[in-house]
């Protein structure tokens, strides 16, 4: 019973960092129907800036924090200005491979910096505790709850908001919006910054549990928060949350009740057998085909 | 007329510069394949820093003596990026493109096997440093030998068994777990070693755990480690994953000895663990600190050129080419076949690492392996294991 509570509290970890990351890929894709694969890279810039700022300014966490997360949003911003938008009447294939482009750009001009792996400092002091024979330690808890704290917010900001009001009228119908007086482009800019600076959060709370980063952590991390994304739905928020704990849990109990090598391969068959039931995902709407 | 006068200068102007190419080379072209980007670019630098040393020395005594003959060295740096087809991109563009003699690296061994197909099919040398695999120098199919591929440090399964011996004697450890990198040669072989040898000796194998390059989420595995209760845990992994495995082991409440294998005998492995790694073994090739007066002589040069402690792929990369200058030397001609002989018979070299010599038709040296203990920050010999 300790040994599943552990594992529990293990699955919450990993699931919490692929639903904040999910949350970009599925911000993008509600607003634009196009999947930014630069996101995973954009992670990456995350827990470099985390890493810049904690072993070169010596700040805390909390403007370490801060500053990462707008150093990225900025980053996002920028790269949806230049790289994106000259593409948004083109097909949808030059978009996804410039979205490609621009991540290895970004791992590769992180290599070109710096190709040894980086330690980050420790920020915040670790405790540990044994609640029942279950390890806790400080850090773990404090990376689950602040995750659920950023997407609670998100939520706020998406469903309460006039700014989220603009969010969801653009997604509804790209067209009518600005008909309405939604300011397309300001809006498309605002949710990319909302977008990668959750990934940029992302990318710090996994350098404080992971404090070991290089230019390529972000490829495979991306690839596992877009496939929950896409399991819980892609272009549904909440379902991006559902989906990153889904394939947290999915992998960790593999690990924990089978041998570990298995890890990978029963957690995407799970995934691929969940898709062929529901091809839109756990929350997605089914997609209406146009004539 | 005077168009036929101008063919005819041509031909003889390409006449005489095919000769002049053809005549044998003035220098001894040696080429190094390192994994200076990548996953692992503490191991491509040290490699390359070792070689650039190596030729700066024999170079300025006035070259190795080829058959009465002198030569100059020529060093071709390739970067595998950490990648096993460029590994075996920059073998063959060394081997066609710049002619050389003889190839040093690449140092893992997921680089130096495709490496070391395409110097075998071509019949060039090639010394890995540091690919402790025993698969490196075996063809794949027949299980014999190769001819061209030799190594300058001790193979996995006499890793494997020091390691295990250790555990069980001098840990005193009955109940050992391991986890490990399954899509990685060396760890896999390592790791299979490691159980082979320690149940056969009398321990148990409580927990035999894996994941794939790259992870960075160990909580997982650690939890079922950490569930089956074990003296001792093997690592058989990567300086750069190493820290955030116990890291994260010890954020479990774990508390027993780690034991890892000659991956972990970076410098980098100490920048990246902070007090982590405190009190823990590693087998490898060699312990800067207990250093033969020719390692010591080696030491003093590495720090004189770049200010560092060499590590063991350093001393690695710097004997192979010891054993290739000494190979030169006793060599008929300055030719890729005559090299391969001159290296397969060497009788001893007495090599920064240790004494070494190859076994009869193998590439792989007999020597012995040292036990590091990380104390105070510092990698410190602990003990020596014969083979």
């Amino acid at each position: 019973m300790t040994y599943l509570l552990q594992q529990f509290l293990n699955a919450l970890q990993v699931g919490s960092i692929y639903a904040l990351i999910a949350l970009g890929y599925t911000l993008v894709y509600g607003i634009l129907t196009m999947i930014n694969f630069a996101h995973g890279d954009l992670f990456m810039i995350g827990a470099f800036c985390c890493f810049l700022s904690v072993a070169f300014l010596g700040l805390p966490f909390l403007p370490t924090l801060l500053l990462s997360m707008c150093g990225v949003a900025l980053l996002g911003v920028l790269i949806e200005r230049f790289a994106y938008r000259p593409l948004r009447q083109a097909p949808r294939v030059s978009a996804i491979i410039t979205a490609l482009g621009v991540g290895l750009f970004l791992e590769n001009f992180t290599l070109a910096l710096s190709p040894y792996p980086q330690q980050i400092p420790p920020l915040l002091d670790n405790r540990m505790w044994t609640l029942f024979g279950v390890s806790l330690s400080s850090l773990q808890i404090f990376i689950i709850v602040l995750s659920l704290l950023l997407m609670f917010l998100l939520d706020l900001l998406v469903r309460r908001t006039m700014v989220g009001m603009a969010m969801r009228a653009i997604s509804w119908d790209k067209t009518v919006a600005p008909l309405m007086g939604v300011p397309v482009n300001a809006v498309i800019s605002l949710t990319f910054a909302v977008g990668t600076g959750l990934g940029g959060a992302a990318g710090v709370l996994y350098g404080l549990a992971y404090p070991v980063i290089d230019p390529y952590m972000g490829v495979m991390v991306g690839w596992k928060a877009f496939i929950s994304a896409v399991v819980g739905g892609i272009g549904n928020i909440r379902g991006a949350m559902i989906g990153g704990y889904i394939l947290g849990a999915v992998e960790i109990m593999v690990v924990a009740f089978f041998p570990s090598t298995y890890r990978d391969f029963v957690a995407f068959v799970l995934l691929l057998v969940l898709l062929i039931f529901r091809p839109q995902g756990i929350l997605g709407k089914p997609q209406q085909q146009k004539v | 007329m005077k168009r036929y006068l101008l063919l005819l200068v041509g031909v003889v102007a390409v006449l005489v510069s095919g000769a002049c190419s053809k005549g044998g080379s003035s220098a001894i072209k040696v080429g190094v394949i390192a994994e200076l980007t990548g996953d692992m670019p503490a191991v491509g630098e040290s490699c390359k820093k070792a070689a650039q040393l190596a030729v700066k020395q024999a170079n300025d005594a006035g070259g190795i003596e080829v058959a009465g003959k002198k030569f100059p060295l020529e060093l071709f740096i390739e970067d595998n990026a950490g990648k096993a087809d460029q590994s075996a991109a920059a073998a063959q563009k060394l081997i066609t493109q710049q002619k050389v003699h003889a190839i040093v690296g690449p140092n893992a061994t997921r680089y130096a096997l495709p490496a070391s197909e395409i110097a075998e099919s071509s019949k060039v040398v090639l010394i890995t440093p540091w690919s402790t695999n025993p698969k490196t120098t075996l063809d794949a199919r027949s299980n014999a030998p190769k001819k061209h591929v030799f190594r300058a440090c001790f193979i996995d399964p006499f890793q494997g068994r020091v390691l295990a011996k250790f555990a069980l004697e001098t840990l005193r450890a009955r109940k050992a777990a391991v986890l490990f990198d399954v899509a990685s040669e060396y760890n896999k072989g390592i790791a299979e070693i490691f159980r082979e040898t320690f149940e056969q000796t009398g321990g148990k194998i409580v927990a035999f755990e894996t994941y794939t390059t790259n992870d960075k989420d160990f909580s997982g595995q650690m939890t079922k480690i950490k569930n089956a209760a074990p003296d001792v845990i093997f690592l058989p992994n990567y300086y750069s994953e190493i820290p955030l495995q116990i890291q994260q082991a010890k954020r479990l409440g774990i508390t027993v000895p780690f034991v890892g294998s000659d991956s972990w005998g970076s410098q980098e492995l100490l920048k990246l663990c902070g007090d982590a790694c405190e009190g823990y073994y590693f087998s490898t090739n060699y312990a800067a600190d207990a250093a033969t007066p020719a390692a010591t002589k080696f030491i003093e040069d590495f720090k004189g050129a770049y200010g560092s402690v060499p590590d063991d792929v350093a001393a690695l990369t710097y004997d192979s080419f010891g054993l290739l200058a000494q190979a030169l030397k006793t060599a008929k001609q300055l030719e890729r076949g005559a090299i391969r002989d001159a290296l397969a018979r060497i009788p001893l070299y007495e090599g920064v690492t240790g004494n070494m010599q190859f076994r009869e038709g193998s590439g792989d040296p007999v020597k012995s392996a040292v036990i590091v203990k990380i104390t105070g920050g510092k990698f410190k010999y602990f003990a020596t294991a014969n083979p």
